[in-house]
């Protein structure tokens, strides 16, 4: 299991564990993690999934696609160098203790 | 005076979105979810996709069965609503326990659709593709080499024939239009995944009604016989209002409602799939089968009812289709009478009298997104501004 540690705007954090190959949305969505809401369910369609890879973990979630960068286009909060789609991260073990910071509104 | 119970009839994503909002907007009385299938609400779209692939049920699931204990959300699955009785302000329902009556201050149908049944023979020895329940009976299928033949040349059994064919079954679509698609995208675009389809050596048998479906294929009507050993039916939905109609609730195409998503009894609202609803661009009555629909739908409505107002439905409508590695996006909505332009390979304008109505775009997530923008309220756009805005 992996453990991701979703912080939210107002700084609380929630912490869950995922099964490897879960995405960081699916991880929230399934441990009903508020501040993600997913509504296309992975599909790249919405942009409601939106979250900033904490600085410390940047480097090992990669980078963020064109398509991904396009769709972030249409996201509700500010958009940041950090900003991804969680659907489009899968957790694997180097992504253990993964933290992410949920943004004010994914409408 | 805001209402104390509200009750949401189907537990798709609509209905299950509807009790999400209301929380969120701070509605704190009783909600109870009402859902006809068994199990947890899930999400609809992979099961013609991902889902026939991989088989990953979990991964569906909307939420988890925290949620609804942590938000007070009364959830009934495996419950149908069998009347709405408008006088007393209760549904009766028939699900664990028996027959039972349960009382409302507001009601939100989410009922949703169902698959229709043409008038072709030997329908029982065709598959649905509509529930879990319903792609699981085709994963299975998919498990032993296939001739299949798919009804319908739709978004459901287009992925369906696409993922198919991934999986080296043998494919034949039935459609008895002239084109694919064609409820949904303009003829050009309609040519494009005609056109994919047969290069992914998908046969395509289009103006042809199926008559006659048996255990060896489907016959046509030009006495033509598709040879099969596996058939699926998709050929579209019809919408579920036979209870509203029954309770004297107004429904053409749907169940009416006005521009707040109210039907013609002011304590019930109806949304997504089942509901007929007031275009925001041209004031016409559509009903849209979407998940974009079905929730931003549920948002207003759940505000309406927490708040007591909220500005009229205004969203631009969005839609997809996974077809194999072809992803279509659509941003707006085209009715029948809207002209086409082609602007690139893969890149369809639609317009009508207001101006642009809708793109449609093949792999093109970034067009995709600048015409949803330019589709927002207010905007009118004309072919100069959408192709500005594109190649900018």
């Amino acid at each position: 299991m992996i453990k991701v540690t979703y912080v939210a705007h107002d700084g609380t954090e929630t912490v869950i564990e995922a099964e490897e190959g879960t995405s960081v949305m699916q991880a929230a969505v399934s441990n009903d993690v508020e501040g993600i809401v997913g509504e296309c369910g992975g599909s790249m369609m919405c942009a409601t999934c939106h979250c900033y890879v904490d600085e410390a973990w940047e480097a090992r979630t990669g980078q963020r696609s064109d398509d991904e960068d396009e769709m972030l286009e249409g996201a509700a909060s500010e958009v940041t160098e950090r900003s991804r789609l969680s659907c489009q991260i899968k957790l694997d073990p180097s992504l253990d203790g993964l933290v992410v910071h949920l943004p004010e509104e994914q409408l | 005076m805001s209402p104390s119970r509200v009750v949401i009839v189907g537990a798709g994503q609509g209905g299950l979105q509807a009790a999400i909002s209301l929380r969120q907007n701070g509605f704190d009385g009783a909600i109870t979810l009402i859902g006809a299938e068994p199990g947890l609400p899930y999400q609809r779209p992979p099961l013609s996709k991902a889902y026939l692939l991989d088989g990953k049920a979990e991964a569906l699931t909307l939420r988890p069965a925290s949620f609804f204990e942590s938000k007070q959300v009364t959830y009934l699955p495996d419950t149908r609503m069998l009347e709405i009785d408008r006088g007393a302000c209760e549904v009766r329902l028939d699900g664990v326990g028996g027959d039972r009556r349960l009382g409302y201050d507001h009601l939100i149908l989410a009922t949703g659709t169902r698959n229709l049944r043409p008038p072709i023979d030997g329908l029982e020895h065709a598959f649905d593709l509509r529930t879990l329940a319903d792609a699981g009976r085709l994963r299975e299928a998919l498990a032993a080499p296939r001739r299949i033949a798919v009804i319908g040349g739709g978004f459901i059994g287009l992925e369906f024939a696409a993922v198919a064919r991934k999986l080296g079954h043998e494919v034949r679509v039935i459609e008895a239009a002239p084109r694919l698609m064609a409820r949904a995208v303009s003829p050009a675009m309609s040519r494009h995944f005609e056109a994919w389809h047969r290069a992914q050596g998908v046969a395509l048998h289009l103006g042809r009604a199926a008559i006659g479906v048996d255990a060896a294929g489907v016959a046509l009507d030009d006495g033509a016989r598709v040879e099969a050993d596996f058939v699926l039916l998709a050929a579209g939905v019809r919408p579920n209002t036979e209870l509203a109609e029954a309770a004297g609730i107004e429904t053409v195409n749907g169940v009416s409602v006005d521009a707040q998503l109210l039907t013609s009894d002011p304590a019930i609202s109806a949304l997504g799939d089942c509901a007929s609803f007031p275009d925001p661009r041209s004031g016409a009555m559509v009903r849209l089968e979407s998940v974009q629909a079905a929730t931003d739908h549920a948002r207003l409505i759940a505000a309406r009812i927490a708040k007591g107002a909220c500005p009229d439905y205004a969203a631009v409508p969005w839609f997809w289709s996974d077809q194999g590695d072809q992803k279509l996006q659509i941003a707006g909505f085209a009715g029948p009478a809207a002209t086409e332009e082609v602007v690139a390979d893969g890149l369809v304008a639609r317009f009508d009298a207001g101006g642009l109505a809708a793109v449609e775009t093949v792999n093109n997530a970034r067009t995709h997104m600048k015409a949803r923008r330019l589709l927002a309220p207010g905007g009118s756009a004309d072919l100069a501004a959408l192709k500005d805005a594109i190649f900018a």
